[in-house]
């Protein structure tokens, strides 16, 4: 006999209803990690894109083809005119290399992958021609984990998801029990009200260790992040943001009557975050006077200590302000929503 | 002490407004413990508002609420453990079994039934894996039963037990119901449904407009007719409606009334009533209807009203 307290009830009723929906199950595991996925490997050789050259067809193309096919790096298309005007415009080469004397590079100066592939295209032509360096030079490439984009965009995506599965599982459900007047039955039983509102809040944590895992499990195992800092920070930041935004998708659902009419107040509150709070770029992108107010956003803070953990390995001190920060979004969104909260 | 008394339910000029319109309007209720007592009425006359507030889901503008001989503004908690309440319209989870639902509810309860007697008294056994979105309407309102019944209640509020269903789903909601009244439960139910209110209760109050304008058994308020018969006619175009007087003077006739080309008579001697109806219109093939019933609740409804009780 499973255990008959009401809130271990409604938390497990709460789960049964989310692991029976296979659009929700795919939106919190599976579409975070095909994100991560995709992500990954667009950026996979971030660090050293290869530079795509055309060369104008003609009598000479074949051995300047050869020359600058030699070495990794460069990939050749040997084009007509008209191919080559239209392969500049779409950006589908960098650089197009008409030979003779002189040889000449056309190129669209505004895109920095044409001003690379220009010097590294003359680089190979001069080199095959006999020129020297005149100082000795060596370089060092470097790709150590913790400094890619995608080690930089996992903790975004991670902050994104517990921003999107707290608001959508905690909003949706709660309008959806209020449309369908299942609110309005609970409320003709003994059930505590204090209960149902905290088996939400159980059941998001429960969705939580699982979306967690699902996504750190497989960046780690597939792209070697790494995780710098202490576990027991990054598990509190995700605790501590999973709560807050649940706290968010309450207040959202408190009054809205229809599904539609949350689906709309979720996304008023999340796009904007998923634009400003530095989930894909940084917000470092955006113009000084808006900094102050988008470091305020719930989801900057979580992103910020999430960042913070994983790549800069810091602890929570260095972290304070944005447990402040997501606490005070906390504290605001529970008050409020309980005071707003309709039960028919 | 609440069960010394025999009331087990007791409201007094009880006030309900929704901005300028009055849902409510000074209603009065006594019921007794173990009966079954009918709310009665066309929609909108009141009736849910009613409930709601007796079920303490609502607070009413003014007037006086006593359930099972306590107050809704101090004994709320003790007070919705005794209630067994079945809304109109609840959808339950749609992706929750029969057995998951009504253990949930039973978890809000200090003391009823076990999981498996709740379902296996409301017939759903077979269904107890079965997801609530793959019920019919009759079970689903079975299940609602089955949550209003997991706390043992002394007092069972019902709004609309049987509408949107099937003739036969009706039935087995309706024996449903008389096996819970054999066990000396009270029940409050509401509907629109004459013959509902006929089948299963032991008193009836008809509300129209948020009042109760007549109260007591249905023989009695079939009585209050001063007839059992009721004759309903109709006559084809060109052919004169013979007037109201010449109808109401028919031997046997006690009231009649007139409306387009037909009438509806109350008659206490169908025998006398009939053949005179006949000989006062006397053209051959004038009447497109004549049809004869027992007097029902709805007669005493359209009787008080003017009005059918299921205005479409």
């Amino acid at each position: 006999m499973p255990s008959m307290h009401p809130l271990w009830q409604l938390t497990a009723a709460r789960f049964r209803e989310f692991l029976r929906e296979p659009e929700a199950v795919f939106w919190v595991f599976a579409f975070p990690v095909l994100l991560t996925c995709a992500l990954g490997l667009a950026f996979r050789s971030q660090g050293r894109p290869d530079v795509i050259a055309g060369i104008m067809a003609g009598p000479a193309a074949v051995t300047l083809e050869q020359t600058l096919t030699k070495e990794p790096g460069v990939r050749v298309r040997v084009l007509d005119r008209a191919g080559a005007d239209e392969a500049l415009r779409h950006g589908a080469i960098h650089v197009l290399v008409i030979p003779g004397s002189p040889v000449t590079y056309e190129l669209d100066p505004s895109r920095p992958e044409s001003r690379v592939g220009r010097y590294v295209v003359d680089e190979r032509i001069q080199a095959a021609a006999g020129r020297q360096s005149a100082v000795p030079v060596s370089e060092r490439l470097v790709s150590v984990p913790g400094s890619r984009y995608i080690d930089w965009v996992v903790p975004g995506l991670l902050g994104m998801n517990i921003m999107g599965t707290g608001m959508w599982s905690v909003g949706f459900s709660v309008v959806q029990a209020r449309t369908r007047k299942l609110l309005k039955r609970l409320m003709a039983t003994p059930m505590q009200r204090s209960h149902f509102l905290l088996a939400q809040m159980l059941a998001r944590l429960i969705f939580l260790i699982l979306e967690v895992g699902a996504l750190l499990g497989f960046a780690r195992l597939v792209f070697g992040i790494p995780i710098n800092g202490s576990w027991l920070t990054l598990t509190g930041f995700c605790l501590l943001g999973a709560v807050t935004f649940s706290g968010l998708g309450l207040l959202v659902a408190s009054r809205a009557k229809t599904v539609e009419g949350v689906s709309g107040l979720v996304n008023l509150v999340m796009v904007p975050m998923w634009i400003f709070s530095g989930v894909f770029f940084a917000s470092e992108n955006f113009p000084d006077p808006m900094q102050p107010f988008i470091s305020l956003l719930p989801l900057t803070a979580l992103n910020e200590a999430l960042r913070g953990v994983m790549i800069d390995g810091v602890g929570i001190r260095a972290l304070a302000s944005q447990a402040a920060i997501l606490s005070s979004w906390l504290v605001v969104s529970f008050v409020a929503a309980l005071k707003l909260f309709r039960w028919r | 002490m609440p069960s010394d008394t025999s009331t087990a339910l007791q409201c007094s000029g009880l006030v309900k407004r929704y901005g300028d319109v009055l849902a409510v309007d000074g209603l009065n209720l006594e019921v007794q413990r173990g009966e079954c007592f009918g709310l009665l009425g066309p929609n909108g006359a009141g009736k849910t508002t009613t409930i709601e507030i007796l079920e303490g889901l609502l607070a009413a503008d003014a007037g006086d609420v006593q359930v099972l001989g306590m107050r809704w503004n101090t004994d709320a908690a003790r007070l919705r453990q005794r209630l067994g309440i079945q809304l109109q319209e609840t959808q339950l989870n749609d992706k929750l079994s029969v057995e998951e639902i009504v253990r949930l509810f039973r978890s809000f309860y200090t003391q009823g039934p076990t999981v498996k007697a709740v379902i296996a008294s409301v017939g759903l056994e077979s269904k107890r894996k079965a997801w609530y979105s793959k019920l019919s309407g009759g079970q689903k309102q079975r299940l609602a039963l089955a949550c209003a019944l997991v706390g043992n209640p002394d007092l069972l509020f019902l709004d609309e037990p049987s509408t949107g269903l099937d003739p036969q789903s009706r039935r087995q909601v309706w024996d449903l119901l008389r096996g819970f009244k054999e066990q000396g439960k009270t029940i409050l139910l509401t509907t629109h449904y004459m013959d509902e209110a006929q089948a299963l209760c032991d008193r009836v109050a008809i509300v129209d407009r948020g009042k109760v304008i007549a109260q007591g058994t249905p023989l009695e308020l079939i009585a209050s007719l001063g007839a059992e018969h009721v004759v309903s006619f109709a006559l084809r175009e060109g052919v004169e409606v013979p007037g109201d007087e010449t109808l109401r003077a028919l031997p046997g006739v006690r009231r009649a009334s007139l409306h387009d080309a037909g009438g509806t008579l109350i008659v206490s001697h169908l025998h006398e009533a009939l053949p005179a109806l006949l000989r006062a219109v006397a053209v051959p093939d004038a009447f497109t209807l004549l049809t004869t019933h027992s007097a029902t609740l709805e007669d005493v409804f359209v009787s008080l009203t003017g009005r059918q009780l299921r205005e479409e």
